[in-house]
């Protein structure tokens, strides 16, 4: 095959790709769920990036403070509670409107977090003894 | 060949005595020992935490530092084979004497731990610091650890669990154990919910503290009186000691 024809090619199969993963890239116009930030403010980190590496940063944490008992990390479990427990029902689960359920069940995706850690703030927890 | 030896033993012990000098002059063991762990830096292996148990002190049909771990852990204080219990008060009667003698058993802490030996996933496992845990992310619920431990101090959860504690995450499914109050340690406080709870009581019969601190209360009493192991034939080296069986 004549190297020209072979760039042709080559060309052809990039536009390809670009154009079939374009789809892809739409799901961000479509509509977010509604979701109760709780107390909100700015987060840890870009939420952008939670969006998408919470799961990643939680678990490297964790890991840390399990073994070596290193706390106070920048991404942690209660303090997302913390900040985004819903101050309906102080927890970030029980409905679609929940920081933690919303996001959830609109990507389907199953939450084990919640199995062993507690979904409720804590400093209201303590006040309600 | 006695006064050879002589001059070698001298030079040894003031070498000794010199190098001594120099570890302490700096400061810094004393400064290490003395400072809390800052919040962001690992557990160290300088440190190895224990309990010392004065049964002398312990009063029989005082449940204080059950409740107190039940509390602290949330635990629900059920006492069925299917409950999960960090912490048991036992009575020993001597048949001969009819001497009863009480005492609080917990997680030893063990410095050899057979729990974490036998872990086939490596959840179990042994903080640098002498405690020892249950990654329960990692625990498939197999039990052997349970099986391995001498002192029947672990516990499965069986059943699906309800507003469990910021600080003591715990879940159906695992194995679970007295964690020497970790959560508290991280934080500084150099005390757990039992020891806390047995000095409030007036009985101050257990001891929390660095057993590798020579100049902590734990290591001093150790020092000064005659302590026991349970089941020390093991070779385990457990952390928590007993006085007065």
């Amino acid at each position: 095959m004549a190297p020209w024809r072979m760039a042709v090619m080559l060309a052809i199969c990039i536009a390809t790709s670009a154009l079939t993963s374009a789809p892809v890239f739409a799901a961000d116009e479509s509509p977010m769920p509604k979701l109760d930030i709780g107390k909100g403010g700015k987060c840890v980190d870009d939420p952008k990036f939670m969006r998408k590496n919470h799961m990643d940063v939680l678990k490297h944490q964790r890991d840390e403070t399990m073994r070596q008992g290193i706390r106070g990390g920048k991404y942690s479990l209660a303090a997302c509670v913390d900040c985004h427990a819903s101050k309906k029902n102080n927890s970030v689960l029980g409905s679609n409107e929940n920081f933690c359920q919303g996001c959830h069940e609109y990507v389907e995706v199953k939450i084990d977090c919640f199995e062993c850690h507690s979904s409720k703030r804590k400093v209201v927890a303590e006040v309600s003894k | 060949m006695s006064d050879t030896n002589l001059d070698r033993r001298q030079f040894l012990g003031r070498a000794s005595v010199a190098l001594a000098g120099l570890a302490i002059a700096p400061g810094m063991l004393l400064y290490e020992f003395s400072q809390a762990r800052p919040l962001g830096e690992a557990a160290s292996g300088k440190v190895r935490w224990g309990m010392l148990i004065d049964t002398n002190q312990c009063e029989s049909g005082c449940n204080d530092c059950v409740t107190a771990c039940n509390e602290e852990n949330g635990l629900s204080g059920g006492t069925a084979p299917t409950d999960a219990q960090w912490i048991r008060k036992v009575e020993l009667k001597d048949t001969g004497s009819g001497r009863i003698t009480s005492l609080p058993v917990m997680c030893q802490h063990c410095a050899s731990p057979p729990c974490v030996d036998v872990c086939p996933t490596g959840a179990s496992f042994k903080r640098a610091d002498g405690i020892v845990l249950v990654d329960k992310h990692i625990c498939i619920g197999c039990r052997y650890c349970m099986m391995a431990c001498p002192y029947k101090a672990r516990s499965f959860v069986h059943e699906t669990l309800t507003d469990q504690l910021t600080d003591v995450p715990r879940g159906k499914g695992t194995v679970e154990s007295c964690t020497l109050c970790v959560h508290r340690v991280d934080k500084g406080q150099e005390t757990t919910a039992c020891a806390e709870a047995c000095a409030r009581g007036g009985h101050h019969a257990i001891l929390f503290g660095n057993l590798n601190d020579p100049d902590s209360e734990i290591s001093k009493r150790v020092r000064a009186v005659a302590t026991t192991q349970i089941r020390a034939d093991l070779g385990l080296n457990t952390g928590v000691r007993y006085q007065g069986i």
